[in-house]
């Protein structure tokens, strides 16, 4: 992909990004907060890149590491979520 | 700039999938309804990504990354588990410390490694564009990690919630982030190592300095905005990749973070610019207090807050920090059911910077089961307390300080706050007469004729006043 197109998508996202986030209920910010911290953690994409080559050691580690602080956070951070989630209830009639 | 990347068109449509995921998941997050889909749609555009990557990658080592993945999932697992719902900010920006760290490391590795990355020219240097968003992307995230930990020990009260003021900070900050535009431009020119870790020793620096001065109350607006800054590592490292699922990932999380702030400062009535500047909420303020310590007030038992709720047509409760500090929130909902018994009608009132950060309130209620259609914001229940027998605050401070809407002089004026002083009755519990809220003001409501004065512990009060009802 070209810088263009990359750059493209960067700017479109963010506008998807206002609006959607606008939508989203007050209530319901702190699981925002949580589920963008899971999503965000993407980057384990980078990190998985690094460590799946072999030909810097150094660059290997680092990303080894990345991936288990990426994971900590996809896994943690999904988690988190799915549980703040499930307790909002509405009024039982 | 013609980079020959080989990438199949498969490879590109799964991460444009993984990414739509991600929008989902926040697109949930528009009605507690639709959430939990939202939140598989996000798990599921998770495995995609990562299911993508390792499946179009050489693996020199797959049992290694397995055991990484498998000993950060399960820590993340139990901590999501084990977590105490009052301890969410806490949480939340330790887990924006982690995704700094990951950004800046993947920043490292890309550049010890770049042709792995598919980031270098003919001559094995690395693309003068792929140099620009690298060093960005590891600033940003050095940033994000360094001011997280900051916020983590403020939140977890490791460190003093008041705000830490260097001499002559704003002038040293400003010396290092014109460093840090220096040694980046020499990065960019020259891809000098030296300026690389230069970058992101600084950036670790202007971090830790940035939120060292805020002060607790500030806090909501901290944590969105490092929410943002999240985002943007994570955005600037897509970049450097070439990958559309970390773009549209760091966009839509930059812009969360950034409305989110954006939500706290004009809920706060402060400028972004001054919440950074910090300082609020220190010792400046503290003679307004100690001249107002001999004005007469009322003061309440449990008993007679119990019989004034029991006869009242309808009860609004106030929630602030305090309810989460003395996790009185389970007591409060055993009381609202009592009243409901009684035929009282019961609300709940949010005010949008209530606890430490955007939507505390909400979560810890929802986990004592009170159903979220009795929880109301701020703009859509204001006009109701001047119907209402009794406003039942309950730690929370200066979100009900009617000196907001009259005193000009008053650090918190222009700020919204609930009109609780307009019921019949405010009962208002706090734990002694002397302490202020967090922006260190008085508040007139104590001495106003109808407020009745409940000083005891949030959750002891609430608990004794359950036993007189019933």
């Amino acid at each position: 992909m070209d810088f263009i197109s990359i750059l493209s998508i960067f700017v479109l996202a963010c506008f998807v990004g206002y609006y959607v986030v606008w939508s989203v209920t007050p209530a319901l910010h702190t699981p925002l907060m949580s589920v963008t911290n899971a999503i965000s953690s993407v980057i384990i994409v980078g990190a998985l890149i690094a460590a799946a080559s072999a030909a810097s050691p150094a660059s290997k580690w680092l990303g080894l590491v990345a991936v288990a602080l990426a994971s900590v956070n996809i896994f943690g951070g999904f988690a988190v979520t799915a549980r703040m989630l499930a307790m909002y209830k509405k009024k039982e009639r | 700039m013609e980079v020959a990347h080989s990438t199949p068109s498969w490879v590109l449509l799964a991460y444009l999938v993984a990414g739509v995921c991600f929008i989902l998941a926040l697109r949930g997050l528009s009605s507690p309804a639709s959430s939990q889909r939202g939140n598989r749609a996000g798990m599921l555009g998770m495995a995609i990504a990562v299911v993508t990557t390792l499946a179009v990658h050489e693996i020199g080592s797959l049992p290694e990354i397995i055991g990484a993945v498998a000993i950060g999932g399960g820590i993340g697992l139990i901590t999501a588990r084990k977590i105490q719902m009052t301890a969410m900010p806490q949480l939340v920006a330790a887990f924006h410390s982690l995704v700094g760290m990951a950004a800046v490391l993947v920043g490292a590795a890309a550049f010890l490694n770049a042709p792995a990355f598919g980031i270098v020219d003919a001559n094995g240097a690395i693309l003068g564009a792929s140099r620009i968003e690298m060093i960005l992307g590891v600033a940003i995230g050095a940033i994000t990690f360094s001011g997280s930990v900051i916020a983590f020990l403020k939140l977890n009260g490791n460190m003093s919630g008041k705000p830490i003021l260097l001499p002559a900070r704003h002038w040293i900050n400003l010396a290092i982030v014109l460093a840090i535009a220096f040694f980046s431009f020499g990065f960019w020119h020259s891809q000098s190592p030296m300026d690389f870790w230069l970058v992101m020793a600084l950036a670790f620096a202007i971090g830790f300095l940035l939120i060292v001065p805020i002060g607790g109350a500030d806090m909501p607006v901290v944590i969105s905005m490092l929410n943002s800054y999240s985002g943007w590592a994570a955005a600037a490292m897509g970049f450097t990749l070439h990958n559309s699922a970390m773009i549209i990932t760091g966009a839509l999380v930059g812009s969360s973070g950034a409305i989110l702030s954006y939500i706290m400062c004009r809920a706060m009535n402060r400028s972004f610019i001054s919440v950074i500047a910090g300082g609020f909420g220190g010792d400046a303020v503290a003679g307004a207090g100690a001249e107002a310590i001999d004005r007469p007030y009322k003061r309440g038992s449990a008993e007679d807050a119990a019989f004034l709720m029991s006869q009242a047509d309808q009860v609004i409760i106030v929630p602030g920090y305090g309810m989460a500090v003395s996790q009185a929130q389970h007591a409060l909902r055993e009381m609202t059911d009592l009243l409901k018994e009684h035929g009282v009608r019961v609300k709940f009132a949010i005010h949008p910077v209530a606890g430490r950060m955007p939507g505390h309130m909400n979560v810890l209620l929802a986990e004592a089961n009170v159903p979220y259609d009795e929880v109301f914001e701020l703009e859509d229940i204001n006009s109701e307390f001047a119907q209402t027998d009794v406003a039942f605050v309950i730690g929370a401070n200066d979100v009900t300080n009617p000196a907001a809407k009259t005193d000009k002089s008053s650090p918190i004026y222009g700020m919204p706050v609930l009109d609780v002083e307009k019921a019949r009755t405010v009962l208002f519990i706090k734990r002694s007469m002397g302490g202020v809220g967090y922006a260190g003001v008085d508040n007139e409501l104590f001495y106003r004729d109808n407020t009745m004065m409940l000083l005891a512990d949030a959750k002891k009060m609430v608990e004794e006043i359950v036993k007189h009802i019933g």
